[in-house]
C-alpha cells in the first residue's frame, strides 16, 4: 500500500498496473503516474495535466 | 519473431488492449514512454532494439508524439501513422484541405489569420458558424457562435492567452441534421489500412459536441456501404494508416435525395482512442491494428 504523496490516504494500486499507468487518490483526487515497481514497491510522480495538444 | 513497440506518454487502456493483443498474436511487445526518450543525430536501431521493427504511435500528447515519430523515421523505422498523416490529422486546417482536395464532401469550412478577418467572415458569411481550434481535440474550444456578443467573447478570450493557434481561425458551417433524427450526434469509423473496421454512433450528453471524451453515449452503427466508402476515401486522402474518420448526417444535402443518407466527413484523428467501441464492435479493433502493423514491419 502506497500514500497519497499529497494528503497521506492510501492509494489502491492492482498488482498487475503497469509503468505509465495513472493512478488516482480516492480522497483528494491527486494523478499521479507509476514511474518505478520493484515488487511491491511503487514509485510515483504527478501526473501531467490535460495539454492543449492533448486527443485523438 | 517481429518485434513491435508501442509508444507512449499515457497508459492507457488502449495502449495495454494492444500489448495484450500482440502478445496473443506471439509477437514481441515492447512498451515505450515517449517521455524517456534520449535521441540524437547519429542514433540508430541498433541503440535502441526496444524499438523493434515496427512502432505504434500512440502519444495522448499530439506533439510529443509527432516529434517522436519524426526522430524514429529519421532512424529508418517504420511508424504507425507516418509523419506525413500525423502531421496532417492533427491541424484540423491542413486535414479538410486534403479532404476537399479529395473531393470528399466536408462541411464549408472559412479560415481567417486574424481577428479582424474572423469578424470579416461572420459579416460575409453570416451567423451561425462553429469555431475549434486547428489544435485540439475531445471538443475542446468547439462551440457554435450564433451571435456578434459571442464572437466578441471569443476574440476577446484569444487575445488574452494569444498563442501562436489563438490567431488561426477555423469557423465551419453548422451542418443540419435530417429531420427524422432527433438527437445530436455524429458517426465514428476506425480505418485500418484503409478499411473500416468498426463504426459506432455518438450520441451527445446534452449540448452541442458528440465526443465520448466529454460524456457523449456511444451505440454500435453499421457500416453501410456509403459509410465505406467516405471512409475509406478519407483514410486515403490524408495517407492512411491507423484512423478515426468523424462524419455527420447532413439534412441540407439530403433534400431531395431520397436515402437519408447523405454524409459530410468533418475530421479526421490520428491517435485514435477504441475503448468504448470495443466493447461493443463485431471485430477485435486492437487485434487488426496489431496484425496491420506487423504487416508493414515485414514490408
Amino acid at each position: 500500500m502506497t500514500d497519497c504523496p499529497e494528503c497521506d490516504a492510501k492509494l489502491n494500486i492492482p498488482d498487475d498496473a503497469d509503468l505509465g499507468e495513472i493512478i488516482s487518490c480516492p480522497d483528494c483526487g491527486a494523478d499521479y503516474e507509476i514511474v518505478g515497481k520493484d515488487g511491491s514497491e511503487v514509485s510515483l510522480k504527478q501526473a501531467e495535466t490535460v495539454g492543449e495538444d492533448w486527443g485523438e | 519473431m517481429t518485434r513491435l513497440c508501442i509508444v507512449f506518454d499515457r497508459l492507457r487502456s488502449e495502449e495495454k488492449m494492444l500489448k495484450a493483443e500482440a502478445q496473443s498474436l506471439g509477437c514481441d511487445v515492447s512498451m515505450f514512454d515517449a517521455k524517456t526518450a534520449i535521441l540524437n543525430t547519429d542514433t540508430v536501431p541498433e541503440d535502441m532494439p526496444q524499438l523493434g521493427c515496427v512502432v505504434l504511435e500512440r502519444c495522448v500528447s499530439y506533439f510529443r508524439g509527432l516529434h517522436m515519430t519524426n526522430m524514429l523515421e529519421s532512424m529508418g523505422l517504420p511508424v504507425i501513422n507516418t509523419y506525413g498523416v500525423a502531421s496532417t490529422c492533427g491541424n484540423k486546417m491542413h486535414m479538410t484541405i486534403r479532404l476537399k482536395r479529395a473531393n470528399i464532401p466536408t462541411p464549408k469550412t472559412h479560415f481567417a489569420l486574424s481577428s479582424e478577418a474572423a469578424k470579416k467572415v461572420f459579416e460575409i458569411a453570416g451567423y451561425p458558424l462553429v469555431i475549434k481550434p486547428v489544435i485540439g481535440s475531445w471538443g475542446r474550444g468547439v462551440m457554435p457562435i450564433r451571435d456578434h456578443d459571442t464572437l466578441g467573447a471569443i476574440i476577446e478570450a484569444r487575445a488574452v492567452t494569444d498563442g501562436p493557434f489563438d490567431r488561426i481561425f477555423y469557423l465551419q458551417e453548422v451542418v443540419q441534421k435530417p429531420p427524422h433524427i432527433k438527437e445530436t450526434r455524429d458517426i465514428r469509423v476506425i480505418t485500418v489500412g484503409g478499411e473500416p473496421v468498426a463504426a459506432m454512433y455518438r450520441r451527445s450528453a446534452g449540448g452541442f459536441r458528440a465526443n465520448v471524451a466529454i460524456g457523449g453515449d456511444p451505440e454500435p452503427c453499421k457500416i453501410t456501404p456509403r459509410i465505406a466508402e467516405l471512409a475509406s476515401a478519407a483514410s486515403e486522402a490524408v495517407g492512411g494508416g491507423i484512423l478515426g474518420i468523424d462524419m455527420m448526417e447532413d439534412g441540407a444535402r439530403c433534400k431531395g435525395k431520397g436515402d437519408g443518407e447523405e454524409l459530410v466527413v468533418h475530421e479526421v484523428n490520428n491517435t485514435v482512442e477504441f475503448k468504448g467501441l470495443s466493447k461493443v464492435a463485431e471485430k477485435n479493433i486492437p487485434k487488426s491494428m496489431i496484425q496491420y502493423a506487423l504487416g508493414i514491419a515485414k514490408r
